[in-house]
């Protein structure tokens, strides 16, 4: 029911109003462009008030207390408060820091997930930008986030931020290798990069059925590139104060806690892309329904983990990478192309 | 095809944006006391010691090493996952050479312990 969906009513009726104020189909597109890209940002922001409640609920059920619950009913205007005291806490840069890595780093953080937002697949035409290389663009917009960890620890000049930054390079760098595996698999299946494509393709049968090592695979690594909670060494509070963030404050500081939680949704949303079936399902909702309820149920998934394992020692998460979960993700891909063969050969 | 490329400078440029427009609103609403103390660098309340920017464990760089190897094989293998379905065995058999020859290396870095933090 493409008609139905009111996302893609307002998007062809903003399209008829550019089309009589600007020249030419080019510029219509780049309009429209512009639009999906407020859209993108207002999901951002209002998903990150939304999902810092949501993980401090989760994270108090789950240690069986209430979490936030002062402000409004269930404590539902905590983080507006916190955003407004963000907003008017003090913006102090220490002494010693190198000025312009220094302030850059939360800028340069925030773009990579931004940027990942232009080739997530809402819906059916809902795709803000439809790149012909959509996940591999991800991959390789995502690991730019590296730069800036490394940026904010090392233009800190504080120990501790020299440590986490470093920890977030090897880290990033070491996980980046069985995420990029476990798309491998996927794309293969597919023949396509394009994540419209991809999920086009998955009408018939989810990929988590045909590539269930690579879900995992896919999940742990998104976990430790979004440096989350086993694999928060990089923030480490109880060791290293707070990593590379030890020495920002005020709007600088809750820049990062943006990014953390736009790439959360981002590595989410291209997890329902490649193996939950992004925006199908039973047609009583439209598209983009489906694909939100499916991003939050990984979400809620990633929150689950977070609260559930201890973090992991230096070594034991160097160990997970490299001697299991990339001997694992490299033997997914032979077995994928060799299943991909035998079903052709028995005439499929 | 250019014009989406334009579309994803157009994101870039404006995540660009947003958060020196947020810095600049924080700007406006922020207190602004200046005390000596505030400059220190943070290190458990005292005073901080010797030199920050040193020399660092080179073990974080082995791994950087062995992952640009890595890299440039996803660089070779995506384009072939993409046609996998066209090229049919002779391509099949020819990747698994290439992983192969990778991973005699990878085995002789395992061999040398590379993978172990010490």
């Amino acid at each position: 029911m493409p008609n139905d969906d009111i996302l893609l009513r307002i998007g062809a009726s903003l399209r008829e109003l550019f089309a009589g104020v600007l020249p030419g189909p080019d510029a219509v597109d780049v309009a429209m462009y512009f639009v999906a890209l407020i859209a993108c940002v207002a999901l951002i922001f209002t998903n990150a008030v939304i999902l810092i409640l949501a993980e401090r609920k989760v994270a108090g059920f789950m240690q069986s207390r209430l979490g936030p619950h002062r402000l409004g009913p269930y404590g539902m205007f905590q983080t507006v408060a916190d955003v407004i005291k963000l907003l008017t806490k003090e913006d102090y840069r220490p002494q010693g820091v190198d000025k312009w890595v220094w302030a850059m780093a939360p800028v340069v953080l925030f773009v990579p997930p931004v940027m990942v937002y232009a080739v997530l697949p809402f819906g059916k035409n809902l795709v803000p930008v439809d790149l012909n290389i959509g996940i591999f663009y991800f991959v390789a917009v995502s690991s730019v986030a590296t730069i800036a960890f490394l940026m904010a620890g090392w233009g800190s000049n504080n120990k501790y931020s020299v440590i986490g930054g470093m920890r977030a390079v090897a880290q990033m760098v070491s996980y980046e290798i069985p995420l990029v595996f476990s798309i491998l698999g996927v794309v293969m299946l597919t023949g396509s990069l394009q994540t419209s494509v991809i999920v086009e393709k998955q009408s018939g049968i989810w990929f988590i059925l045909l590539q269930p090592v690579a879900f995992v695979i896919y999940l742990i690594a998104a976990a430790a590139e979004t440096n989350r909670m086993p694999f928060d060494l990089v923030e480490g509070e109880s060791e290293i104060i707070a990593g590379p963030f030890t020495e920002y404050s005020g709007m600088r500081w809750a820049m990062f806690f943006l990014a953390e939680y736009a790439s959360l949704f981002a590595v989410s949303a291209i997890a329902s892309t490649l193996f939950l079936g992004g925006w199908h399902g039973p047609s009583f909702l439209p598209g983009w329904v489906w694909f939100l309820g499916k991003t939050y149920v990984m979400i809620f998934v990633f929150m689950w983990v977070r609260w559930t394992f201890p973090r992991l020692r230096v070594d034991q998460l160097m160990a997970l990478c490299w001697k299991y979960l990339i001997p694992v993700s490299l033997a997914n891909i032979l077995i994928t192309g060799i299943g991909i063969f035998a079903y052709r050969a028995m005439g499929g | 095809m250019l014009k989406e490329y334009f579309g994803v400078l157009l994101f870039a440029g404006v995540a660009a944006i947003i958060p020196l427009a947020v810095f600049a609103v924080s700007y406006l609403l922020s207190t602004k006391k200046d005390t000596p103390e505030k400059g220190l660098a943070y290190e458990c309340g005292m005073d901080t010691r010797g030199e920050t920017w040193v020399q660092f464990k080179s073990g974080y760089f082995l791994y950087a090493l062995i992952f640009v190897v890595f890299d440039v094989e996803t660089v070779f293998l995506y384009p072939w996952a993409v046609k996998f379905g066209q090229l049919g065995l002779f391509a099949f058999v020819e990747m698994l050479i290439f992983i192969a020859i990778l991973l005699i290396g990878y085995w002789y870095a395992w061999k040398e312990q590379v993978f172990r933090w010490k």
